[in-house]
């Protein structure tokens, strides 16, 4: 991960390793190849993919998730459902997605480096900084949720209200008004903003940490050098620090992506506030829950959610491998 | 300290809090009030000899031995206790309860799945949410239990709530709680405020409490359920029981005009209520009730648990006040919490003899003893040793003509949770937008409940 290969082998196919092939193996040796590919393969199979194939059939499906007998086939209708009478949750929750990863990435991601970059100044007390904004991070969403919704944006005496309310109450997380509409019925409202907010609490400690381990393996030297040359704080940090941390944006980017994507357990907890759904939240209420669920519509929600990943997945790849073979 | 706050309404087996005992001339005064409902005491037959009557059907009571496994989301501890000591007096001593209990929220989510293999005998709610699981086969029919003497134990509303849609009884009522406008009486007596008989009394009275600084409403919505109870009254009040169970069931349109007036009712009441209800947890709109912010709530009886236990005889209820003459205060909504027997119980015996056990006023008073927060549907149920407040939710259900179970009990729980809920939160989050906001709920309405 954080070292590049010198011999520049490319990853994908080409030129026939050094050594010997797979061929030249001995026996015991080659049941262990066999078992070590096998094992994982199975379970990542029987895991993954099949679940992920079910999803795709039930997806084309009416079906009350209660006995087996009574799946009927409705091809394309939860799809057409999805995007006609259920327009305005859809979305919204999609709209929502992207929101959150850009915001990560911009918000949590810049502040978190903001962080790492006065705590390398050894700092007096850095230490205690470090541990208080790194505390957050080992608490799960859920449980952020539940402090946020009680110890913060309580309507009558949480501490935001206290501080900015000016002795009213302020509906932090109800306040479902647009702060940018898009339409009447899309765009980013201000009890999402209140979220994210709560999100980017934890998530900056986690970025932080990254960034500080990162910057402590920086060669001292670079640093002497850069200030012997003469440059300025800022052109110190954009032009010799930042570029030897390019390993520690990669892992950055792929954290933000998988935390933006499986957003669920804050917003769930908190009981969903209106239009702060996001699209695992839209899947779970029709697979789960009490009346037995629609397991159709709620398999087109996990499969749209797929394909949305799926992007992701397909950038992150391209690129990573473009980096790998710099 | 509240719990954490969930996407559903209370069930009358989860609440669970203390009510004081009454007094012995309390209760004269009590029995001098059920006294008033001849009819139901007459029903009050001695269950002993009601089964002797049921000769012919195929359950008999005292035959059953064995082990029977009781499904439990009794998780809070007044309701453990009281369905242990209910289990437990079952008068076949032959018959061993046992009791496998689940959190009460993860029973619910799993309801499903649980049903697909179930315990002996199950808990659930009464009416719609029972008949949905008795359609699809998941029930066992308890027609002769109901024949060997609950009949007789339990009035025809109760009945009626544990029918399913092909006419055969799936469900033993248990306990239930009533919504309605819950009060201080101390705090109204101070400032002279009277109990409204109609919603212009109630209009002139919320100036009058204005007009002291105090909010006539205290409102909350998070979860999206505790605003339903607004829904509820307001729809069955303007538009009576049947437009409200057929607008439930997908019968009527949300975009009639009886609904829109509905909401515009409730529009012109909203300056009387807490302003942004969504984002305030009803336990916090409960606060300002019980700290005498606010005076008066609608909401159901489990507001009890936020009192301190020393004032919480200081809690009093009144039905919604009239606002159709038409139909006046005749509903009540009173969800109703039972049992049901799994399509093929291990021990159908036992099964039966348990459930027709829950029905009758032995294995009810002993539950009401350990969680007196609730109320009791048999009739030889011993009301006297009731609070007033018990005895207030009893008198009201039992003079109800009729009895709702409450929006998210009343209809598909995709519908209440995906889609009631939510656009009713909008309806309050910006009232002028109510049109766009019905016109939404019916299409997905016929897509939810269509299905």
């Amino acid at each position: 991960m954080a070292t590049i290969s010198p011999t520049k082998t490319p990853l994908k196919k080409g030129k026939p390793r050094r050594g010997k092939g797979p061929m030249a193996l001995s026996g015991r040796d080659r049941t262990v190849f066999f078992l070590m590919v096998a094992v994982p393969t199975f379970f990542h199979v029987l895991l993954v993919w099949v679940p992920t194939l079910a999803s795709i059939f039930f997806s084309f499906t009416d079906w009350n998730g209660i006995r087996f007998d009574s799946i009927s086939f409705v091809g394309l209708l939860n799809y057409e459902q999805i995007f006609t009478v259920f327009e305005r949750d859809f979305f919204q929750a999609a709209l929502n997605n992207l929101v959150l990863l850009v915001f990560l990435f911009v918000g949590p991601t810049l502040f978190g480096m903001l962080l790492a970059y006065l705590l390398d100044k050894n700092l007096k007390g850095g230490r205690i900084y470090q541990s208080v904004f790194y505390t957050p991070v080992v608490l799960s969403l859920a449980v952020v949720g539940f402090m946020w919704q009680s110890v913060i944006y309580s309507t009558e005496n949480g501490l935001a209200t206290e501080l900015f309310g000016g002795g009213e109450g302020v509906n932090w997380l109800g306040n479902q008004d647009y702060l940018i509409a898009f339409s009447d019925n899309l765009g980013i409202s201000k009890n999402f903003i209140a979220i994210l907010v709560a999100i980017s609490w934890r998530h900056a400690g986690y970025i932080m940490v990254l960034y500080l381990a990162g910057m402590k393996s920086v060669d001292q030297s670079l640093r002497e050098s850069a200030a012997l040359d003469g440059c300025n704080e800022w052109q110190a940090f954009r032009h010799v620090l930042f570029p030897t941390l390019k390993p520690i944006n990669v892992v950055v980017a792929v954290i933000t992506v998988i935390e933006a994507l499986r957003a669920f357990d804050i917003i769930y907890v908190l009981n969903t506030p209106r239009r702060t759904q996001v699209l695992s939240i839209l899947t779970t209420n029709n697979l789960l829950g009490e009346g037995g669920g629609n397991v159709g519509r709620g398999s087109a929600y996990a499969v749209l959610l797929f394909l949305l990943c799926l992007g992701f997945v397909i950038w992150y790849v391209t690129n990573h491998y473009r980096e790998s073979e710099l | 300290m509240s719990e954490l706050s969930l996407p559903r309404s209370p069930s009358p087996s989860k609440a669970g809090f203390h009510l004081p005992r009454r007094t012995m001339l309390k209760g004269a005064a009590g029995a001098a009030g059920v006294a008033a409902f001849p009819g139901l005491l007459a029903a009050c037959g001695d269950s002993d000899d009601a089964t002797t009557d049921a000769g012919g059907t195929a359950f008999e009571i005292g035959n059953a031995s064995g082990d029977l496994t009781i499904g439990s989301n009794y998780s809070n501890e007044l309701p453990q206790a009281g369905l242990a000591a209910a289990a437990a007096a079952i008068p076949n001593a032959d018959v061993t309860p046992v009791i496998n209990e689940v959190d009460h929220n993860t029973f619910q989510e799993n309801i499903s799945t649980y049903l697909q293999n179930p315990d002996d005998i199950v808990p659930w709610f009464a009416g719609y949410r029972m008949q949905f699981f008795a359609e699809q086969g998941l029930l066992g029919d308890i027609t002769d239990v109901w024949d060997a003497g609950l009949n007789d134990e339990l009035s025809s509303g109760f009945k009626t709530a544990s029918t399913g849609l092909d006419g055969k009884q799936y469900f033993v009522p248990w306990t239930y709680y009533a919504w309605g406008v819950y009060y201080r009486p101390s705090l109204w007596a101070d400032n002279g405020w009277e109990v409204p008989n109609t919603v212009d009394d109630l209009t002139a009275l919320a100036t009058d409490m204005d007009s002291v600084g105090i909010t006539p409403f205290a409102f909350a919505n998070d979860g999206f359920w505790p605003a339903m109870g607004t829904f509820d009254q307001l729809n069955f009040r303007i538009n009576g029981y049947q437009f409200h169970v057929d607008l439930m069931a997908g019968r009527e349109s949300w975009t009639d005009d009886r609904v829109k007036e509905v909401f515009a009712t409730w529009e012109t009441l909203l300056p009387t209520h807490q302003a942004d209800p969504n984002g305030r947890t009803w336990e916090e709109a409960a606060a300002a009730v019980v700290n005498k912010e606010a005076a008066m709530m609608t909401i159901g009886t489990f507001i009890g648990s936020q009192f301190p236990e020393d004032e919480i005889e200081d809690l009093d209820f009144f039905p919604f006040p009239e606002i159709n003459p038409d139909y006046g205060t005749e509903v009540v909504e009173a969800p109703i919490d039972g049992w049901m027997m799994a399509a093929d119980p291990a021990n159908v015996d036992a099964a039966k003899e348990m459930l027709y056990h829950f029905g009758t006023g032995t294995a009810q008073d002993a539950y009401l003893a350990e969680d007196p927060s609730v109320v009791a549907p048999s009739g030889s149920v011993n009301t006297s040793v009731w609070s007033p407040l018990q005895n207030k939710v009893f008198e009201t259900v039992q003079n109800a003509k009729f009895v709702t179970q409450f929006l998210d009990r009343d209809t598909s729980p995709d519908f209440a949770s995906g889609v009631a809920g939510p656009r009713i939160a909008d309806f309050l989050a910006d009232p002028s937008s109510i049109d766009s906001v019905l016109e939404d709920m019916q299409s997905q309405a016929e897509v939810l409940l269509g299905e």
